[in-house]
């Protein structure tokens, strides 16, 4: 019998994503909408290759806070965050934990300026609570896939903290550790991004630099941005964490905002009771009828075309980063670039991977003006630079027969089927990351759901902008559900997740 | 008088049977070798076995069950979690405390390593971790000792060591062994096992391993 070729479900699955990111496109605003996007971007370029260190006095000091804040979010979520993987098992906390890493470090922060205005407690548990969650759910996983054999061995009687401690710990404590440092890689571009909604770190002067046309003040801080990234393992050591913290607690400007009681009882027993029921005497009939319509109008008017905008720019920029990320793999790969070409790539990937999404695509904003097209290239760009490297990283390893083909015939039948299944399963993993990032993109002035959150939050109607983050945190836990769902069908695995 | 006595006992995983209707009595301070080919159900005997005196037994799994990533002498001391309080355990987990130190050096100098006590695990070789986790067990303050190849990676000559210091602990011993000639040597009695059954259970005075030839179907 004559064989029938078929595709592999893995192709198929890739073909049905593409179509889907194809006809979203087709619907999708991507206009360039300025006059001169061009001689704009000349200018921006110029004012790269000419940074300026000293164009103020306040470039030290933003980046030392930018630090701070990611140095004790991090930390606190990190406490949190072991503390609940032990219990990690228990429902509620995973549910907890779900919903709380579903809500954007962005949101958690607009949240927290409605409580405790511009304190630096803001910034600190918009940090730690979102990573809580994340981390509560990787250590759990690293623990549940330690080696269980040596608990065979232990004495009988043993207390469960002294086996947890001697037989547990120690063949995850790497693990943690290099995931902490990861995530205070992570948290460093959190803590970056916190100063577009108005704290004192990196993106207050960057934004404040962009309106002011100072490119080279730009160029500057984003330079040094990266060489703090780039040399995170030589400066950050164990025996210092203590005095880092101490540092961090006495630069922060506790004194920028009174923390009032009286504004937290009030956030939570008036501010976020939907407005008809806040204001009706007695929950009766028509205080249910108006609450009908504050939800309809809601939902009408902002949830679902948020959230079809959030899911049409996600789907774009998820098909677009694996399409990038497939360009970008061999430029770190020594399989096809020698060494010299492969620094270059090294470099042009920590700096696109180190930059975070919202600063990309407020660049591109600049340039470009308000449609989807920045947030699809600075999405892409971003997560292909960071799927790129874990898949070139992953190439180091491969064993290929000495008579392999070379050059493009190499890249098509040797490296790319093999690595396929693993650059599948980073995507589907970050598409989640991708969907919380498209939400807050909004708050740039693009139409997805982050745009109508922080509207609400800018017209203090708080309880409107609480719904629409619920809305956007359950969309997230669903696609999150659905990336898992087509993971175990396609029998992707990642080794330890990269959050 | 009998300490563990198992009774026409069956086992098996996932429905499919092991062990079939084994009778076996073991008196305290025997030193027991269970030989047979492999498949013929020694792993599984040594772990009925562990299950019926647990609290009481120290274990040496076939697979070592080391915590990679601690000393030699962090592993050995696992021997006695149970016998110090969360907090003591602590303290000698964060530096080793020197009371710990001066109990566990001679288990590891009688065993040859001595010099890696406090190298982690991980870096060993197989004959250094087999002989880690024997420590451990000899260390632990059990009556009882169950080993499933305890000498499966090593070379004769530490074999030799290991099974003379097993012998020298008066613990009683049943271990699951390969090397017939080994077995014959320091046990006082040999059970035998085949497909599952026991097919022979005698003292080893005068016993050769020629004797033990029939029973892997020579």
């Amino acid at each position: 019998m004559e064989a029938v070729w078929r595709s592999s479900p893995t192709v198929r699955t890739s073909l049905i994503f593409l179509a889907v990111a194809l006809a979203c496109l087709a619907v999708a605003d991507i206009a360039i909408t300025t006059v001169h996007p061009w001689t704009e971007m000349g200018r921006l370029v110029a004012g790269i290759f000419t940074p300026n260190f000293f164009a103020t006095e306040n470039l030290g000091m933003a980046l030392v806070l930018t630090v701070a804040f990611a140095i004790l979010g991090v930390a606190i979520g990190n406490f949190l965050g072991f503390l609940l993987a032990l219990v990690f098992h228990s429902r509620v906390v995973r549910v907890g934990c779900a919903f709380v890493r579903a809500v954007h470090e962005l949101f958690w922060a607009l949240i927290f300026l409605q409580i405790f205005g511009l304190s630096p407690l803001t910034g600190i548990l918009a940090i730690a609570i979102p990573y809580a969650g994340i981390i509560a759910k990787v250590y759990a996983e690293i623990l549940e896939e330690a080696d269980k054999r040596p608990l065979q061995a232990v004495p009988a009687g043993s207390s469960r903290a002294s086996v947890f401690l001697f037989v547990r710990l120690p063949d995850v404590w790497a693990h943690f550790k290099n995931y902490s440092m990861y995530r205070l890689e992570c948290g460093l571009r959190s803590s970056a991004v916190l100063g577009f909604v108005g704290l004192p770190t990196l993106g207050f002067y960057l934004e404040t630099a962009f309106r002011q046309g100072q490119y080279s003040e730009v160029s500057a801080l984003l330079i040094l941005f990266y060489v703090i990234i780039a040399s995170m393992r030589v400066w950050m050591k164990k025996p210092l964490l203590p005095v880092y913290i101490l540092i961090s607690l006495l630069v922060l400007p506790w004194g920028a905002a009174k923390i009032d009681s009286a504004n937290i009882v009030r956030f939570f027993t008036q501010d976020i009771v939907p407005h008809p029921i806040r204001t009706a005497e007695t929950i009766d009939g028509e205080a249910l009828a108006a609450l009908w319509r504050w939800f309809e109008h809601l939902l009408v008017g902002q949830a679902i075309p948020g959230a079809i905008d959030t899911l049409l720019l996600t789907m774009i920029a998820l098909v677009a980063s694996g399409m990038l990320a497939l360009a970008f793999f061999p430029l770190i790969s020594p399989l096809f670039y020698g060494r010299f070409g492969r620094s270059a790539g090294h470099v042009f990937l920590v700096v696109v991977r180190s930059t975070p999404e919202y600063i990309l695509a407020y660049i591109f904003l600049q340039l470009w003006g308000p449609s989807m097209l920045p947030a699809i290239v600075a999405l892409a760009l971003h997560n292909g630079a960071i799927i790129g490297h874990l898949v070139g990283r992953y190439t180091e390893e491969m064993k290929l027969r000495s008579d392999a083909s070379h050059g493009l015939n190499l890249y098509a039948y040797e490296v790319t089927p093999r690595l396929y299944g693993q650059l599948l399963a980073f995507l589907f993993y970050r598409w989640e990351v991708i969907l919380r990032e498209t939400a807050i993109l909004g708050i740039l002035g693009i139409a997805t759901l982050g745009f109508y959150i922080d509207s609400a939050f800018a017209d203090i109607r708080p309880d409107r902008a609480l719904f629409l983050i619920l809305l956007t945190a359950l969309l997230n836990i669903g696609v999150d559900a659905l990336s898992r769902a087509i993971r175990a069908r396609l029998h992707l695995r990642t080794t330890i997740e990269q959050g | 008088m009998s300490l563990i006595e198992l009774r026409e006992a069956t086992a098996g995983y996932n429905g499919h049977k092991i062990l079939h209707d084994v009778s076996l009595s073991i008196r305290q301070g025997e030193r027991v070798a269970l030989v047979g080919r492999s498949g013929a159900g020694k792993s599984t005997l040594l772990r009925l076995f562990y299950e019926r005196v647990k609290g009481d037994a120290a274990l040496v799994p076939q697979d070592f069950g080391l915590v990679k990533a601690l000393s030699v002498f962090h592993n050995i001391y696992i021997g006695r979690l149970n016998k110090h309080s969360v907090w003591r355990n602590l303290a000698n987990l964060v530096k080793p405390l020197q009371s710990e130190v001066d109990g566990i050096r001679p288990v590891a100098a009688r065993l040859g390593l001595e010099e890696k006590l406090f190298d982690s695990v991980g870096t060993l070789s197989g004959g250094q971790q087999q002989r880690t986790a024997v420590g451990r067990a000899l260390y632990q303050q059990e009556t009882i000792l169950l080993g499933d190849e305890p000498v499966s990676s090593v070379d004769e000559h530490q074999a030799r060591t290991i099974l003379e210091s097993i012998a020298d602990s008066k613990k009683t011993v049943i271990l699951a062994m390969h090397d017939t000639a080994l077995a014959l040597e320091y046990s006082d009695r040999v059970v035998a096992l085949r497909d599952g059954r026991v097919v022979f259970d005698e003292t080893c005075d005068g016993m050769t391993p020629a004797d033990l030839k029939p029973i892997y179907g020579g």
